[in-house]
């Protein structure tokens, strides 16, 4: 009947899961593409710098549309949330004079609200979320307009667009006698201290599954990972270091990436989501709150809003009334290419920021190779159904 | 000797590598009834799944020989038009349409490209006819009939596309014993017309009662075929063929435990139906378990059974709850599920793939997550190891078949689903548990483990309620029977009292007392 395996004994090594390091490959062979048709002009130090700088609300809103999508869901208000958090903080300042981070809370705790709004509906009231939140969508988007007067405010002050802006201090090595060149120290060590970590990690992990008698994956292949991710995270710094040094907006995103990665992999609540996203009958059964669940999802796709507002508005260094147009597309996209199932309950925090970055090295190289906005969104439609289509047929094969 | 209408010859389908079928031949003669039978994981489906064409021509290896010629399908519609056609076990129905609509669905009565409704509906009822059901009306949504009689509409599908061998896949695994009583007669019905059937069934005596030749499977390996009038049809036979050893005792000798106090009890109990607040569905129930005790719930289906496990578990069913439930002596409250797992109550629900289990997840992940919060997190934040090292313990404890904890639930077999949740519920470390249909569905050697560890939890103290349709089972595993009616108590037996007959005496003596 079921397909299963006659092996009794105990594997002592198994292979490394392709499905998790898939997308990291798409990632890197995509870039490299982009490098071959640009002449590299992908390659140079800024526009590493701008994949940060141009893509850190996408990965925001990917962590959080993560969660909405593990329970089989979408947000699709989250474009116009964001443009109304930016704007709520734009109009406090320019129009009310209100101190930067005042108007940072406040654009948070409007993102909250929203966010509160669309659970409240969801849970208590068992509303569809896609309902719910295509009237957030439009709600959203016109209250934008209403605040800001279908205007443009701004521009904003140097302490509010730091954020998205600034950079840590750097200290230069090898700089040329004319003041250009050298690379940031900073960003060496961060990168050295990265690459410790990772090497560390797995050595932890694999002295753990020996003392509890766990199987573990061949050292080789183990080996092989690290050396790719250790690449990759030292090229990014190298450029970065090679540019201004490491951005502040990157710190940001690293801090909102760790803790949602640990949010879904270490703890009871992120537990409780994909047991709800993988059968929420059984999840209800099982003692789990799945409408408390359900709230708080919601409630936080809503705060990061508020503070993917704040990126945006910071970055443009004024809040519009068309900022976070098509923003929901490009979240729910990330996650999907980096592996998440639209039936809910499968997908990781880093596979929607793979997915992400994959979404936005598109999106820069393809503007560096000087294509159309509008071709670049058929090349951008084309790349998530493939990259579900051969997801969901390598599944298919293996069933 | 009656001319064969199939025979399967040497099949062989393998999954990446192991060998699911592994020389499988067998013969159906023209009108009769073969029954199949495996344990779970025998290769039983994946061979009814060869035969009906879903693994497609060159997938596997050997002949099907159908009315002589051999026959090479590469989907269900090539074999469904040679008149096979099968019933699986989930029913394909479309809730919504009406059961005229669904009787040709997929095989629409057409006229110039047009569906012909007249003609449908003409159709439809006399096929209905056919299998019982001519007082029906085939106008109404398929939804609104039982699960009995959707089977039959099943049925009456398989029909109208003309079938000469029906295949069913456990037809009788949802329904009741007066349900499947009329779909077993049905069948001998329709053989007395000429057709052939194959069914599949883990209910013996039904297999008995019904088929003219058993062929046994095991291990992927056809075994043996039985002939009736020829050879032995007891299911003391048929189970040893199946496991390949003699049975002797299908329930565990229970090694003598104490039984205590009582330390669950449940007083004046009211439930009223979810969707009809005047409808009442359970009245004025009154239970107690011992510590150490395993106590039966029998009754007949739709008795109210698994609405008061579940209106006791965390209030998961019903609404005007009234009543009190003691455990340990005290007086608790129960609002939900969590209040129901930290008063150490547990519930393992019938429908273990709906209700009990995260298919898509580990085993790992489904043993430990309704006890994740309590003994498997400090502060909110999961203690992986001891997750791993405590799902490890209970993969040997309970004997679930597979290499590692990490493999998902869903490709495993009933009987290893089952005692998957058996163990999600065992670590919550509950006093009291409520097994709704422990085995259903699951074969005679998963049935024997799981009845083991069942003793064993008694014999550790705890109070076992168990909710069973299988009268056997009761009487083989419980101390103490209480019978359920119509959502009322109608009796209750101890140990040596209880017999089938006790059982269905008390059921009748309630319907009669209901009637006056």
């Amino acid at each position: 009947m079921e397909n299963t395996t006659v092996k009794t004994v105990a594997q002592k090594k198994v292979n490394l899961s392709m499905k998790q390091y898939g997308m990291v490959l798409a990632l890197i062979a995509v870039y490299l593409i982009f490098a071959v048709i640009t002449g590299g002009k992908n390659l140079a130090p800024m526009t590493v710098n701008n994949i940060i700088m141009q893509n850190g609300y996408v990965i925001i809103l990917a962590v959080g549309m993560l969660l909405c999508v593990l329970t089989g869901n979408v947000d699709l208000g989250v474009g116009s949330v964001v443009a109304t958090c930016g704007a709520v903080a734009g109009t406090l300042i320019v129009d009310f004079g209100v101190s930067s981070p005042l108007a940072m809370l406040a654009s948070l705790a409007v993102g909250a609200l929203f966010g509160a709004f669309v659970g409240f509906f969801v849970s208590k009231l068992e509303i569809p979320p896609f309902i719910v939140t295509l009237a957030t969508m439009l709600m959203g988007r016109g209250l934008c307009y209403v605040i800001l007067q279908a205007q443009t405010k701004g521009p904003l002050p140097a302490d509010y667009i730091w954020v998205s802006t600034g950079f840590l201090p750097t200290i230069k090595l090898g700089v040329a006698a004319d003041g250009t060149g050298g690379v940031d120290l900073i960003c060496l060590l961060v990168a050295a201290v990265i690459a410790v970590l990772v090497v560390l990690s797995d050595v932890r992990s694999v002295a753990v599954a020996k003392k509890n008698g766990l199987p573990t994956v061949h050292t080789w292949q183990l080996a092989v990972k690290d050396i790719i991710i250790i690449g990759i995270e030292g090229f990014f710094f190298y450029k970065l270091g090679k540019y201004n040094g490491i951005p502040i907006l990157l710190i940001l995103v690293a801090i909102v990436v760790g803790i949602y990665h640990f949010i879904t992999t270490q703890t009871v609540a992120g537990r409780q989501i994909y047991a709800m996203g993988g059968n929420a009958k059984a999840a209800r059964l099982s003692g789990i709150n799945t409408q408390k669940v359900f709230f708080w999802v919601y409630a936080n796709m809503g705060l990061l809003c508020g503070l993917a507002g704040i990126v945006l508005s910071a970055r443009n260094a004024s809040a519009t009334p068309k900022a976070g147009d098509g923003f929901e597309m490009d979240a729910i996209a990330s996650c999907y290419i980096g592996g998440a199932a639209t039936s809910g309950g499968v997908g990781t925090i880093i596979g929607a920021v793979v997915g992400a970055f994959i979404m936005g090295i598109l999106n820069i190289g393809m503007s560096l190779a000087g294509f159309d906005t509008n071709v670049q969104k058929i090349v951008k439609g084309a790349v998530l159904l493939g990259a579900v289509t051969v997801d969901l047929l390598s599944k298919r094969k293996k069933g | 000797m009656a001319e064969y209408i199939l025979e399967m010859n040497h099949i062989v389908k393998a999954f990446s590598g192991v060998r699911a079928l592994d020389d499988v031949n067998f013969k159906v003669r023209q009108g009769e009834i073969m029954a199949i039978c495996g344990e779970n994981g025998a290769g039983k489906s994946t061979l009814m799944n060869v035969l009906s064409g879903v693994y497609p021509y060159g997938e596997y290896t050997g002949d099907i020989v159908y009315k002589g010629e051999v026959c090479k399908f590469h989907n269900i519609r090539e074999s469904e038009r040679k008149g096979i056609v099968i019933i699986h076990q989930e029913l394909a129905l479309s809730p919504y349409l009406s059961i005229a609509e669904n009787v040709f669905i997929g095989n629409e009565r057409k006229h110039g490209g047009m569906i012909d409704w007249t003609e449908t509906r003409r159709a439809a009822q006399e096929l209905l006819a056919r299998v019982g059901l001519e007082h029906e009306n085939v106008n109404v949504p398929v939804n609104s009939l039982g699960v009995g009689k959707q089977q039959l509409i099943e049925i009456a599908k398989a029909l109208g596309k003309k079938a000469d061998l029906l295949i069913l896949d456990e037809p009788t695994a949802a329904l009741n014993d007066k349900e499947s009583q009329q779909l077993l007669d049905l069948m001998l019905q329709l053989k007395a017309q000429g057709m052939t059937c194959i069914i599949i069934s883990h209910k013996l005596n039904e297999i008995s009662y019904v088929a003219d030749s058993i062929t046994i499977i095991r291990d992927g390996h056809t075994i043996e075929t039985l002939q009736k009038g020829v050879d032995d049809f007891s299911e003391e036979r048929i189970i040893k063929g199946m496991v390949g050893r003699e049975l002797t005792n299908r329930y565990p000798k229970r090694e003598d435990c104490k039984i205590g106090d009582v330390i669950f009890e449940v007083k004046n109990w009211n439930v009223f139906h979810p969707d009809d607040a005047n409808r009442q569905v359970l009245k004025n129930i009154n239970l107690q378990v011992r510590a150490g005790e395993v106590v039966g719930l029998a009754g007949l289906m739709g008795a109210g059974r698994t609405e008061l496990a579940m209106s006791i578990f965390g209030r998961t069913y019903g609404q005007k709850i009234s009543g009190e439930i003691y455990i340990n002596g005290k007086k608790v409250e129960i609002k939900n599920v969590q209040d129901a797992i930290n008063n150490k109550l547990a519930y393992v629900s019938e429908d273990r793939k709906t209700y009990g289990l995260v298919l898509i997840d580990s085993i790992k992940f489904n043993m430990t997550l309704s006890a994740l919060r309590k003994f498997f997190s400090r502060k909110g934040v999961v203690d992986q190891n001891k997750e791993a090292v405590k799902a490890e313990e209970y993969r040997h404890r309970i004997n679930v078949k597979t290499t590692t904890v990490e493999q998902a639930v869903g490709s495993l077999s009933g009987g290893n689903q089952q005692k998957v949740v058996l163990a999600k519920w065992m670590l919550t470390e509950p006093d009291v548990l409520i097994l709704d249909e422990p085995t259903r569905g699951i074969d005679v050697g998963a049935k024997y483990e799981i009845y083991c560890v069942i003793n064993e939890l008694a014999k550790a103290g705890k109070a076992v309620i168990i909710i069973s349709s299988e009268m056997p089972e009761i009487i083989g595993t419980c101390d103490r029977t209480y019978i359920l009616n119509e959502g009322e108590i109608a009796g209750e037996l101890s140990s040596g009292a209880i017999t089938q007959e006790a059982i269905m005496g008390a059921i009748m003596a309630h319907n009669r007392k209901g009637e006056v």
